[in-house]
């Protein structure tokens, strides 16, 4: 009798908590006006964290280092809020929703981590006039702006990647004649980001005679892959590009060990190239390179900063001796674009106000950062120029090999995508979309606004 | 003193073979539709709308088919997130090949597909019991996770594997503004429910009950495991599909296989048991938990002024749904539903202890 | 209280008459579907080479590669195993222990030597034994077969967030001084040798002799006869005087040890990460084909199904790209699942379990 009696007092004292706090949950909140809401997409847990939470903690240290050293942007104080999406689309979407109307001007802009989130998102971007902003990832064809209007792929997407490591190959082989009748095998995520590369990397093998071997690894079975590397091992590849996320990378190299494939004939994609992707397999993957979007680990100005004014200070978001790895500068070179948009909008839309959804779109298509500005923000050693305009959402080509040697990556040389190629294969593929979606290309007039 | 049925005296069969046969319960249930259709409109936000509400209706559907196979019928299953795919897929297969069907039909025929597809991996439980029936239906589920990434049939031949959606239109109304989606799933929602109530207190419903309790004996006193069985399966996943089918249209707007993957089949089948098995309110309760609980683990680290990660947050998710699962198996193994009934049969007796 | 079809065997104390055996003719005729579906099996394995689809070099390598990953297989299912023998639970939190205990040991091996770590591992695998007990065996002693793998589940849940929120979500590195670097043999005889994993045969002989330790366990130990008799019937043993809540303590421990070496080869094969508790996910058709109640079965259930599924991933897919077009790759996710419902279906207690009779 007292066991039920206490059943019923739990039930009900759970149930008017749980009424109470809905309530607050789907009440507002008021914050203070002069400030500017970054929201943070963040994968923390699950298969991707290993590789996602580096960049998370760059994301939330360079915010910080602007409000503690520079005061915001023009006054405006940069306030933030991470969402866990765990790599899931519907997790993204919901985080989405909820962030997307929050601070005083509403959210400035999206970086969602993820290319299946991105593909879920775009439909909804141009809906709620918050732009995408999708370094390195995201719809290859988003780079033409004058139908993706609101995605911006900035510094390279799957085109430029894949292009840039057929061009390392060659370059390697002595030349893209010697290219014919090679065998490449391209083994990917099996989802939307990893299909990405393969429309560019089919036309290539076109245009140069070698054979594109495609070996999907699903994910749900990412660890384990010696059927997929006892296949490689059967087909007798001479590169193997490596197209995967999180614990694919290093069960990849691993297995690549165990079935005797030399790593020094394989490459990934800049997702591929990271400390957690090799740190495990450690002498195993010696001669395995992967590339960079155009600077790797290290130390400079900004790295630097960041020690001084927010871990220094106890408030750095990860361990200190992440910083300066490869994912987490990608995270600081994805933070500070979202700045500098802010910025440039600011100069256009009126300084020191919060900026809008639309406005920072605005910014983030009129982006020009020199290598002047560059060396200012504290990014000269690791960035070069970046320009977008209404037709050219991705801003530079650039990417640069790297080598892990057993114990660090060694940084290669410097390589620039061939947009003659690519642009027009971006274009063809945006005109498709817009058939299938119906929009149509931006005029010159709304190019200007 | 308030829920007592003095005077309330029942003079036809029907009257008294009602789903509702305690004035009460009549009134509260009217007052309750009112209110769903149309005071909520009104009052809540579209955060609340979109991100809590709507999922926790898609989400009840779905449990309400689960509980109908696991609950009311004794065939576990875990595979009910693969039949929920067919159904999503197969709608966006009828919208994109054959546009100008009603959604209404969409909606019928995806389920169906859904119901047939899960008649066909319920053949197994013909022959096979528990827990290995649940390792069978988790190889339809891997099955159908692997058809949806390969077959490029389904998502109409998209390179990337993730396909979109546009809103629905329904005569003319264009289902677009969380206020519209509400409704619609709202409406979806109730015209299931009743269904499912009157079948479970139909003939087949008391077949599925007989299945559970001991199919051997069900089989000696005449009722065919055929039936009962298949029926449930296929039924199941009629339901499952149509959920499905809202998830990916009405929730998520584009989404890719992973939509549906073993996760989501736990998912539900946690829900059930919080819930409740074998009870209709069960499925609501615990469709509502589940919504629930994340908002709530947001909430309260920030009420009580502690800064918690976000991946801390996400595992405190993962442990105390553990733990609430263990303690209600211990406490109380028949869900919420069941302490909802005790709650009610207390307010009948009140304001006497007994 | 429903059972959903689990039950225990009851014997009949009454019951004067012997059942006689069936004759050597029925005996055949009941057994044509498993000889179908083993004949079956051998076809299949047999079609790469006779259509030519592959060398004689890679078929062996396929084989060999699949009989490997089954053991490995087998090494998580034998957790399974051990808890169901002795107490009827199927324990869903075998993959989230597996995941702790490799969590425990990387995370502590970076303060102490290894075996150090593996040995205050084990420990906490014992406190979490007692736990499970106290908190969830005990108060559901009498509830249904189906409310205590709904509950395994919620423990798995439980643990898989607990081992994460206070060890991390890294990935992070057991070095067990396993030689990495494959052995390539009879180059001369194949084209390009045959690949034999030199990490997955030191596995694999871990696993024989774990079962082997087992084995002598459950054997010579006075704690073995008496977990054998609480898997007979547990009634019975507690009638003699055998502590039933003890010797679960015991089993949980001893499955917890299991988890640990399977932690620890996985680990540092895989690396230790979240997915490590999926693997247990490819273990359970295992533990089902071997019938749930025999170590020897999950053994041989481990090796049937790792060659089938790197068959059916690379000849069958293969297959499947060249007829249907589809692009390949996945199906080792389903083929097991499949594989198993085949054979349930012709044999519903596996390959070594008992058959469970419902009286009703």
């Amino acid at each position: 009798m007292k066991t039920t009696k206490l059943k019923w007092i739990g039930t009900v004292v759970a149930g008017a908590c749980a009424a109470g706090l809905t309530v607050c949950a789907a009440a507002a909140d008021t914050g203070v006006v002069k400030e500017q809401f970054m929201p943070l997409l963040v994968y923390r847990t699950g298969a991707y964290a290993p590789n996602g939470t580096p960049w998370a903690n760059a994301k939330q240290d360079y915010l910080k280092l602007i409000n503690a050293r520079d005061g915001g942007v023009n006054g405006v104080k940069l306030v933030y809020e991470e969402c866990e999406t765990a790599y899931s689309a519907d997790r993204g979407v919901e985080c989405y929703e909820r962030l997307k109307s929050k601070g005083p001007t509403g959210a400035a802009l999206f970086d969602p981590q993820s290319t299946g989130i991105t593909f879920a998102l775009t439909e909804r971007a141009p809906v709620d006039k918050i732009p995408m902003l999708t370094v390195g990832y995201g719809r290859s064809e988003s780079q033409d702006g004058e139908i993706f209007k609101w995605n911006f792929p900035l510094l390279g997407t799957y085109w430029t990647a894949s292009d840039i490591l057929v061009q390392y190959i060659a370059k390697r082989e002595g030349g893209f004649d010697h290219l014919n009748g090679k065998k490449i095998a391209l083994v990917f995520h099996d989802s939307p980001y990893g299909k990405e590369p393969i429309p560019l990397l089919e036309e290539r093998a076109r245009m140069h005679g070698f054979e594109l071997l495609k070996i999907p690894v699903s994910p749900a079975s990412m660890v384990e892959q010696k059927a997929v590397w006892l296949q490689v091992r059967q087909l007798r590849p001479d590169y193997v590009l490596l197209w995967g996320w999180g614990v694919m990378n290093s069960a990849a190299l691993k297995e690549a060990q165990e079935t005797a494939f030399p790593r020094d004939h394989m490459l990934g994609v800049w997702w591929s190239g990271a400390e957690p992707d090799v740190k495990d397999v450690g002498e195993g993957a010696k001669g395995y390179s992967a590339l960079t979007i155009q600077y790797g680990a290290g130390l400079s100005k900004v790295q630097n900063d960041i020690l001084k004014y927010v871990h220094d200070k106890g408030q750095g978001t990860g361990p200190r001796e992440e910083v300066g790895t490869v994912l987490y500068n990608r995270g600081l070179i994805i933070a500070m674009l979202s700045v500098e948009a802010v910025r440039r909008a600011q100069e256009h839309f009126g300084k020191g106000k919060p900026m809008t959804g639309e406005q920072v779109r605005w910014g983030l298509e009129n982006l020009s950062l020199d290598q002047k500005k560059l060396d200012a923000l504290g990014f000269g050693e690791m960035l070069k120029p970046i320009a977008t305009s209404c037709s050219n959402h991705v801003g530079a080509s650039f990417a640069r090999i790297q080598t892990w040697d057993g114990t660090k990556w060694v940084p290669g040389d410097l390589y620039e995508a061939d947009q003659k190629i690519i642009t027009p294969m971006a274009h063809k593929f945006a005109d498709d979309y817009g058939a299938k979606n119906g929009i149509t290309r931006r005029t010159p007039q709304d190019c200007q606004s | 003193m308030l829920y007592r049925e003095n005077g309330q005296f029942k003079t036809s069969y029907s009257a008294d073979q009602q789903l509702l046969p305690i004035a009460q319960d009549r009134w509260f249930m009217v007052g309750l539709v009112t209110l769903c259709f149309l005071a909520v409109p009104l009052l809540a936000g579209d955060y609340a709308l979109r991100a809590l509400i709507i999922p926790f209706l898609i989400l009840t559907i779905a449990a309400i088919g689960l509980n109908i196979l696991v609950g009311y019928c004794g065939q576990i299953s875990l595979g009910s997130a693969g039949f929920m795919g067919v159904g999503a897929y197969v709608a966006y297969n009828l919208t994109v090949r054959m546009p100008q069907l009603n959604m209404l039909l969409v909606l019928l025929l995806s389920g169906s597909s859904a119901a047939l597809v899960g008649s066909a991996f319920g053949i197994p439980s013909l022959r096979i019991k528990g827990l290995y029936l649940a390792v069978a239906t988790l190889a339809a589920q891997f099955f159908l996770d692997w058809a949806f990434v390969r077959i490029p049939w389904f998502t109409v031949g998209s390179t990337s594997g993730s396909v979109s959606t546009k809103p629905i239109e329904l005569f003319g109304w264009i289902v677009e503004r969380p206020v519209d989606k509400y409704l619609f799933v709202l409406g979806v929602l109730f015209v299931l429910t009743l269904a499912a109530k009157n079948l479970t207190r139909s003939h087949i419903g008391r077949a599925w009950m007989a299945t559970r309790d001991m199919d051997v004996a069900a089989e000696v006193i005449g009722i065919r495991p055929v039936v009962a069985k298949l029926s449930a399966f296929a039924v199941s996943s009629f339901y499952a599909g149509i959920a499905g089918a809202l998830w990916g249209f009405v929730h998520l707007g584009s989404w890719e296989p992973l939509a549906f993957d073993v996760g989501m089949s736990f998912n539900v089948l946690f829900m059930i048991i919080i819930g409740g098995l074998g009870s209709m309110l069960g499925s609501y309760f615990g469709a509502g938990f589940f919504v629930l609980l994340p908002v709530l683990l947001n909430r309260i680290p920030e009420m009580l002024g502690i800064d918690v990660s976000t991946a801390m947050k996400s595992h405190m998710e993962a442990m105390i749904f553990g733990g609430l699962i263990v303690l209600f198996l211990a406490i109380e193994p028949r869900g919420l539903a069941r302490l909802w009934a005790i709650g009610k049969e207390k307010l009948r007796i009140w304001p006497f202890p007994h | 209280m429903p059972t959903w079809g689990l039950r225990t065997k009851w014997r009949n104390a009454n019951e004067t008459t012997v059942p006689t055996k069936p004759s050597r003719l029925q005996q055949l005729r009941h057994a044509w579907p498993v000889v179908v579906l083993a004949t079956l099996l051998v076809v299949g394995l047999a079609a790469p080479l006779v259509f030519h689809a592959s060398t004689v070099g890679f078929f062996l390598e396929v084989l060999l590669g699949g009989l490997m990953a089954g053991v490995l297989y087998s090494l998580v299912a034998l957790g399974f195993v051990l808890i169901y023998k002795a107490s009827g639970v199927f324990n869903f939190a075998q993959g989230a222990m597996v995941l702790f205990a490799a969590l425990a040991t990387a995370r502590l091996a970076e303060h102490m030597p290894l075996v150090l770590a593996a040995v205050v591992s084990f420990a906490l695998m014992v406190a979490l034994a007692w736990l499970v007990e106290r908190l969830v065996l005990r108060p559901l002693v009498n509830q249904s077969a189906v409310a205590l793998l709904l509950a395994t589940l919620g423990i798995s849940f439980f643990l898989e967030g607990f081992g994460q929120a206070i060890w991390g979500n890294d990935i992070y590195s057991i070095d067990l001084g396993l030689p990495k670097e494959p052995m390539i043999l009879a180059a001369q005889l194949f084209e390009g040798g045959i690949l034999v994993s030199r990490d997955d045969l030191v596995a694999a002989s871990i696993v024989a002799a774990l079962v082997l330790l087992l084995g002598l366990f459950f054997q010579k130990t006075a704690t073995g006869r008496a977990l054998r008799a609480v898997a007979d019937d547990h009634l019975a043993a507690q009638s003699i005087g055998i502590p039933l809540n003890h010797i679960w303590v015991i089993v949980w421990s001893v499955a917890g040890f299991v988890a640990l070496v399977a932690g620890l080869v996985w680990g540092s094969k895989l690396g230790v990460q979240f997915s490590l508790s999926q693997i247990a996910l490819k273990a359970l058709p295992v533990a089902i084909l071997g019938g749930l109640t025999s170590i020897p079965g999950a053994i041989l259930g481990g090796l049937i199904i790792g060659v089938g599924e790197k068959f059916a991933e690379v000849f069958l897919g293969q297959a499947l790209a060249h007829w249907f077009a589809l692009s390949g790759g996945g199906i080792e996710n389903w083929f097991a699942y499949v594989l198993v419902l085949a054979f349930l279906l012709v044999r519903p207690e596996g390959l070594f379990g008992e058959r469970h009779i419902d009286r009703v």
